[in-house]
């Protein structure tokens, strides 16, 4: 909890990822865009880092996602595509050679319906890639003992799923992500299956460190309006988190009579 | 002819050289197809089906039925929001290329059949890349390539070079091939592909028997196992088809979508595409034939396939014109061609290397005249979304 009474005082409330300092709390995943509403996404939502599937990076040719991300932005190149953790490392190694830098969002899915993360082959991919200086940040299913071996194997956040990819149900998996924001030190964001504002707001009250969201904002009616209310709504969430949020009576814990009535003012 | 007959093989058995799958997929899709009674399908279990946010198998059936007819719009409105929910605003862009018009196989409806009389053309290396240099000029980043079925003039290796060659000009390398065993496929993802194209024309047995007289292409158990010896080859994803229209077009797109379902679920790792071909009824002619599949049918059987699997792609091909083109990418559709052409060696200078098309296109726009109207519906035209790993 220490760290939460440092982020209070610190006014430019900020978080690090492998070193790397960042005030946008809001990532924003680029893989179902109109591409020319990217840069107004981006500018709206205040983002600094932006994912990009190597695999839609074409080199050359019509429609190269690259020209389109603002200059400035931190691109955080995804694995998507690879079936298995040798995949997933091939793929940031390729992300590395084309210039995307050091940072890689692991995905290692193989599972074409739900699009659910394998975490076995996460962690193997997480561990190798971390050695190779990759800033990892490690895309899984909420799992606290997967997220202590992806800490153990040096990711640099753990990057929960809310709920299963594109379906914009919100936190599902509320609970679980809870214990992950509890227990493990390292910046938890949480992706995929934020679908509305006021999800992305309850997240971040829970305590999360930032949201990633895609979906959500690519198929709003008004992508620039939907980039900025999902910016003010990870704003509002954070402030009430580092506020601390009020008194929340569950059923019954205001008893009419006390239970420590019984207590003698004086102990004789 | 009917000498012809008295000498075909029998469909359901195997040639030596062919591989034997131990699999029950095929004998679950025909189960289910025999057994599906559209008609007993009401307006009820569609209004249900509809109400579902999950498609079962049942409701799969309900959207197939006559009974749906009526709440096409409300299927339509529902697939487009699968489709956007599960790809945004992407529609991915390919172009096929024939490299050899060689066919061994007798099917009645088809224009490469090997009785036909039309100008054969095989593309060699060389012809190959002319042709990859100049479709790679128009941006395009996926192609797939297309033969006749012979195995004896475009043998595994003709395709593997193809592949290789393919895969210096393209991003994405599909096949839409005549069926082999798993080591071929194999072999041929080595070389650069990674999706595999079956047409299985229709799933009804006996009415595939009198279509596929002669040829590998007769023996209708190898070809509908064709998809899982590809996967177990090593292909990332694999299509599947019925020719709409050539038998019972409900039957048949249940059983497409089943065989997709169950294949799936057998390697959850798979792609899934269709493709949607029909035979076209003859203009004001559906007194006669009541199972015709005319534009209202055919988007009946897309939007099903929609509800059903909605993380599949579903390509659209240029049998159909541009006006319901355009529209079912805006539904349901996820992938469209363009600057297409059937024939072989449109590049080439030589006429005689030439050979003529397997069949007639109703939309020959140019890549980027597609690219254009897809941006215009405030659509993202993709020209690759994938890594050979």
């Amino acid at each position: 909890m220490n760290r939460d009474i440092d982020q209070i005082t610190n006014k430019k409330d900020t978080f690090t990822l492998g070193g790397h300092e960042f005030n946008s709390r809001f990532i924003l995943g680029s893989g179902k865009y109109s591409l020319d509403l990217i840069k107004a996404a981006v500018e709206e939502a205040g983002a600094q880092i932006i994912t990009l599937a190597l695999r839609r990076a074409n080199q050359g040719g019509m429609a190269n996602i690259l020209d389109y991300i603002p200059k400035g932005v931190t691109l955080l190149p995804n694995t998507s595509g690879a079936r298995t953790a040798k995949e997933a490392v091939r793929i940031a190694h390729l992300a590395r050679e084309v210039g995307c830098g050091d940072f890689v969002k692991v995905e290692v899915i193989r599972d074409t319906k739900y699009l659910l993360p394998d975490n076995q082959e996460t962690i193997k991919a997480t561990e190798i890639l971390a050695k190779e200086g990759f800033v990892v940040m490690p895309y899984m299913y909420p799992d606290l003992n997967v997220a202590r071996d992806l800490v153990n194997a040096g990711a640099a956040c753990i990057m929960p799923l809310g709920s299963p990819i594109g379906t914009n149900k919100g936190i599902c998996t509320k609970e679980f992500i809870q214990i992950l924001i509890d227990e493990i030190d390292l910046p938890i964001i949480i992706d995929a299956g934020i679908g509305r504002p006021s999800q992305a707001c309850e997240a971040m009250e829970m305590g999360a460190t930032a949201i990633m969201a895609n979906t959500a904002i690519a198929t709003a009616g008004d992508i620039p309006t939907m980039a900025s209310a999902f910016k003010m709504a990870i704003e509002s969430g954070r402030k009430a988190y580092l506020a601390g949020l009020g008194r929340v009576m569950d059923k019954g814990a205001s008893a009419s009579s006390p239970l420590t009535g019984f207590l003698q003012p004086t102990d004789n | 002819m009917k000498k012809e007959r008295e000498h075909r093989n029998d469909h359901m058995v195997y040639l030596p050289d062919m591989e034997i799958l131990d699999s029950d997929i095929e004998k679950r899709v025909i189960e289910r197809m025999n057994s599906y009674d559209y008609d007993s399908y009401t307006a009820k279990d569609v209004k249900m089906a509809l109400g579902h946010e999950r498609c079962t198998l049942k409701d799969f059936e309900a959207f197939l039925s006559p009974a749906a007819l009526p709440f096409l719009e409300d299927m339509a409105r529902k697939a487009k929001f699968e489709t956007r929910k599960h790809f945004g605003n992407s529609i991915y862009m390919f172009t096929p290329l024939y490299i050899s018009n060689y066919c061994e196989n007798f099917c009645i409806y088809c224009g490469f059949n090997c009785h036909n009389h039309i100008r054969r053309a095989k593309l060699n290396e060389e012809q190959i890349e002319t042709e990859m240099k100049e479709i790679a000029k128009s941006g395009l980043q996926e192609i797939l390539l297309l033969t006749g079925e012979s195995k004896k003039m475009s043998d595994v290796k003709y395709i593997g070079e193809a592949c290789k060659i393919a895969r210096r000009y393209f991003s994405v390398v599909g096949l839409e091939v005549y069926p082999m065993n798993s080591d071929e496929y194999a072999y041929l993802h080595e070389c650069g592909a990674d999706y595999v194209t079956v047409f299985q024309e229709t799933y009804n047995s006996d009415k595939y028997e009198t279509l596929h007289l002669a040829g590998h292409k007769r023996i209708f158990p190898y070809r509908l196992r064709a998809q899982e010896r590809a996967i177990r080859g090593g292909m990332r994803g694999v299509g599947f088809a019925a020719l709409l229209g050539l038998d019972d077009f409900r039957k048949d797109a249940l059983a497409t979508g089943y065989h997709a379902y169950l294949l799936q679920r057998k390697y959850p790792h798979a792609e899934i595409a269709f493709s949607c071909p029909r035979l076209r009824p003859i203009i004001n002619n559906d007194r006669i034939n009541p199972m015709d599949v005319h534009e209202t049918q055919l988007l009946q059987v897309i939007t099903a396939y929609r509800l059903f699997m909605p993380f599949a792609n579903i390509t659209i091909s240029t049998r159909e014109c541009a006006r319901v083109r355009d529209n079912l990418i805006g539904i349901a559709a996820t992938k469209i061609s363009a600057g297409v052409s059937v024939g072989i060696g449109d590049h080439q200078k030589e006429e005689e290397a030439r050979g003529d098309e397997q069949f007639e296109i109703s939309d020959g726009r140019t890549v980027k005249e597609v690219y254009e109207v897809i941006k215009n519906q405030g659509l993202q035209p993709v020209m690759s979304d994938y890594i050979y790993v």
